[in-house]
């Protein structure tokens, strides 16, 4: 009994103890939510828009020290399903909101505004040691090889070995801008590869000699080609001034314009400052402003 | 006398106050008892709720799917283009076969294999030596997958591209030597028994050279044969199906060592006592004795790498379609499990309801046929139980 006893003191005094602890964080909170420059900013949605996102988020904290910003990369689609469930407040997506999203918004009251915060040219990139680099293709040629009228790179005037077709998995921004911008909706041939991130494109076209793959501008480096397409090299300025054909805006979609002075408001602008402009150019887009 | 009787009913009584509850007491001890089993209860069943809620709410989100696009495209067509917006084709043929092709492929390496391992563990090295070896085989349970698929994408994929030819070569080299010498050894032992005493030896040696021969031309051709093959893309079965294999060896040879040290000394010296080899031992009495368990070993196993996600998306190359000729592994294939992971992000049930739905109709596949193939272990295990239940009387 004494025994028993002494361990229901035990528990009791605990469970005080936890209670206590409670009442002090909900007061804590409701008091930092009555202070003036403090919030909470949920972003959700795309990996291609997510180093923005992270970096934009990273500065704004660091200037507005009671703000928090949580920033997730689920991808576009999970982005606007967010934003639609009321579950973030800005979704980022690397494609604009397809009909039927913003059907489902508008029927749940959301209505998504649209902030273009900056510019990505999709680049189709082969191995270094590739002939095909130092020539181009068309978007036409480009389409022909991912619908396997195209399968060997000797019929390109490359050397005599069969391509290797890799491509985003269907579920990510950038697979859905190829197809609409290089593939015009066509389906792409049935052995085609798929792979879940762009990192991991980089991977395979880096170790492949006769892969052929795209990836956002921000993850080209040496350790691939990226191609000319209908004779332009996609660089930020072909990629902004709209010449380079496989070229995209990067959104963040808001439920209705921000409040302006808010917090969601300053952080949907800040690509519009000088700051925002390094940022963006730092992580390997292109910016809509030119300071 | 009479003082030693008082004492001894007033330690009786006691003892009776002490036995005996009161009502409250009772009444309490009641309460908690049931609500001790209440807890339990609950606690218990809740892993079987949680697979009923599974079962239910799958079923719920695939019917919809056959009900929208019927059963035949989905089993027999292998076009698989659900994202398509004009025309989406939903069928899965390719990525079942494929499925299938990779967990066979996985099977083969990793069984035989864990259980090999699992019988040098247990009948054949030394006891301290095991001790040390088992811990660190399931420390490779513990290497989180997305590891795994790491390794398979960066180190064998490259591999593969630049070397698969050599590699391929070597690995026939490594498994076929041992098997070369092992089939030589028992062949001309066999065929040499039949010459008198006198000739045996040198018939033996005439014959083991003449098989010797035969095999390593055969090495040398098919292993020729290997090395001038391309691998075109690393990121094929083949290699989800050794990494897959590699994950699955732990669970395989802890289960099996478990089944085998199961067997105990008496099966074992008794076979020895009537004069049987360690190899006879082995073969003839302790794996037969260990036999539902090593079978249980070899479900765990294939199930671990029929469900694993992470490596095949990373590394199957996810080409959804059935490889030319059927048996070709060194080309890229898609699991259930990835097409799964990979497209569930962008469909909804809001719209595109059949692509949202399709993927519940896999789920329903996997889960179905893991289902089955749990009852099938079930059943052959409690089966040999029974007979050799049956053999001891």
């Amino acid at each position: 009994m004494m025994e028993r006893k002494s361990i229901s003191k035990i528990a009791v005094a605990g469970l005080v103890t936890v209670l206590a602890v409670e009442a002090a964080f909900v007061v804590r909170t409701m008091a930092a939510d009555d202070a003036k420059g403090s919030g909470k900013i949920v972003i959700d949605g795309s990996t291609t828009v997510g180093p923005i996102a992270k970096a934009f988020a990273e500065y704004y904290m660091s200037v507005n020290p009671g703000v928090t910003i949580s920033v997730s990369e689920s991808g576009s689609g999970n982005g606007a399903k967010a934003l639609i469930a009321g579950s973030c407040d800005i979704a980022s997506m690397s494609r604009f909101m397809k009909d039927a999203e913003f059907k489902a918004a508008t029927d749940k009251g959301v209505f998504p505004v649209a902030h273009v915060v900056a510019m990505d040219g999709i680049a189709i990139a082969v191995h270094p040691s590739n002939p095909i680099a130092g020539r181009g293709l068309t978007v036409k040629q480009v389409r022909d090889i991912y619908t396997g009228k195209i399968n060997n790179w000797s019929e390109l005037g490359g050397p005599d070995l069969k391509i290797v077709r890799i491509s985003r998995d269907t579920s990510s921004g950038t697979y859905e801008t190829f197809e609409g911008l290089v593939m015009k909706n066509e389906k792409l041939a049935a052995d085609t590869e798929y792979v879940g991130a762009q990192a991991a494109m980089r991977e395979r076209i880096k170790s492949t000699a006769s892969a052929i793959g795209y990836v956002g501008l921000g993850f080209l480096d040496d350790s691939i080609r990226a191609l000319e397409i209908d004779g332009v090299y996609p660089d930020n300025n072909t990629v902004a001034s709209g010449r380079y054909p496989v070229a995209r805006p990067l959104f963040l979609f808001t439920n209705g314009y921000p409040a302006l002075g808010g917090h969601v408001h300053a952080f949907v602008t800040l690509h519009l400052s000088r700051k925002g402009q390094e940022m963006v150019e730092q992580i390997g887009y292109v910016p809509v402003t030119k300071y | 006398m009479e003082v030693q009787s008082t004492t001894g009913s007033r330690v009786r009584r006691r003892a009776e106050t002490k036995l005996c509850l009161s009502r409250r007491q009772s009444l309490v001890r009641g309460i908690l008892g049931r609500l001790g089993h209440g807890l339990l209860f609950v606690m218990a069943s809740s892993s079987l709720l949680a697979v009923l809620f599974i079962f239910a709410f799958i079923i719920r989100d695939a019917v919809p799917f056959f009900r929208l696009r019927g059963f035949s495209e989905f089993f027999t067509s292998p076009h698989w283009h659900p994202a398509s917006a004009d025309s989406p084709e939903f069928g899965a043929l390719a990525i079942l076969f494929d499925h299938a092709l990779v967990t066979l492929c996985a099977a083969m390496f990793t069984v035989p294999l864990g259980i090999v391992a699992a019988v040098c563990l247990s009948d054949v090295l030394p006891f301290a030596i095991r001790q040390i070896v088992k811990p660190i085989i399931e420390i490779l349970a513990a290497i989180p997958s997305v590891a795994f698929g790491f390794f398979a994408l960066v180190i064998l994929t490259p591999l593969f591209q630049n070397h698969g030819g050599n590699v391929l070569a070597g690995a026939l080299w490594a498994v076929g030597v041992p098997v070369m010498l092992i089939v030589t050894w028992v062949l001309s032992d066999i065929l040499s028994s039949k010459f008198k005493v006198g000739a045996r030896k040198a018939a033996r040696w005439t014959v083991a050279a003449v098989l010797a021969g035969i095999q390593v031309a055969l090495l040398v051709y098919l292993g020729g044969k290997l090395s001038s093959l391309v691998i075109v893309s690393g990121t094929n079965a083949l290699n989800v199906s050794l990494v897959l294999g590699i994950m699955a060896l732990p669970t395989v040879v802890s289960v099996s060592e478990d089944a085998l040290t199961a067997v105990g000394r008496e099966l074992r010296e008794g076979s020895y006592a009537l004069g049987a080899t360690r190899a006879e031992t082995l073969v003839k009495v302790v794996m037969p004795a260990a036999g539902s368990g090593l079978f249980a070993a070899a479900i765990l196993g294939i199930m671990r790498a029929f469900g694993e996600t992470m490596v095949v998306w990373m590394a199957a190359g996810n080409s959804a379609r059935i490889p030319s000729p059927w048996y070709n592994i060194l080309q890229p294939v898609r699991t259930l499990t990835a097409t799964i992971a990979g497209e569930m992000g962008e469909t909804d049930q809001t719209y595109g309801a059949a692509h949202y739905h399709s993927l519940f109709a896999m789920a329903l596949c996997l889960l179905i046929v893991s289902f089955l193939c749990n009852f099938a272990a079930e059943w052959f295990v409690r089966r040999t139980h029974k007979r050799m239940g049956k053999l001891a009387k």
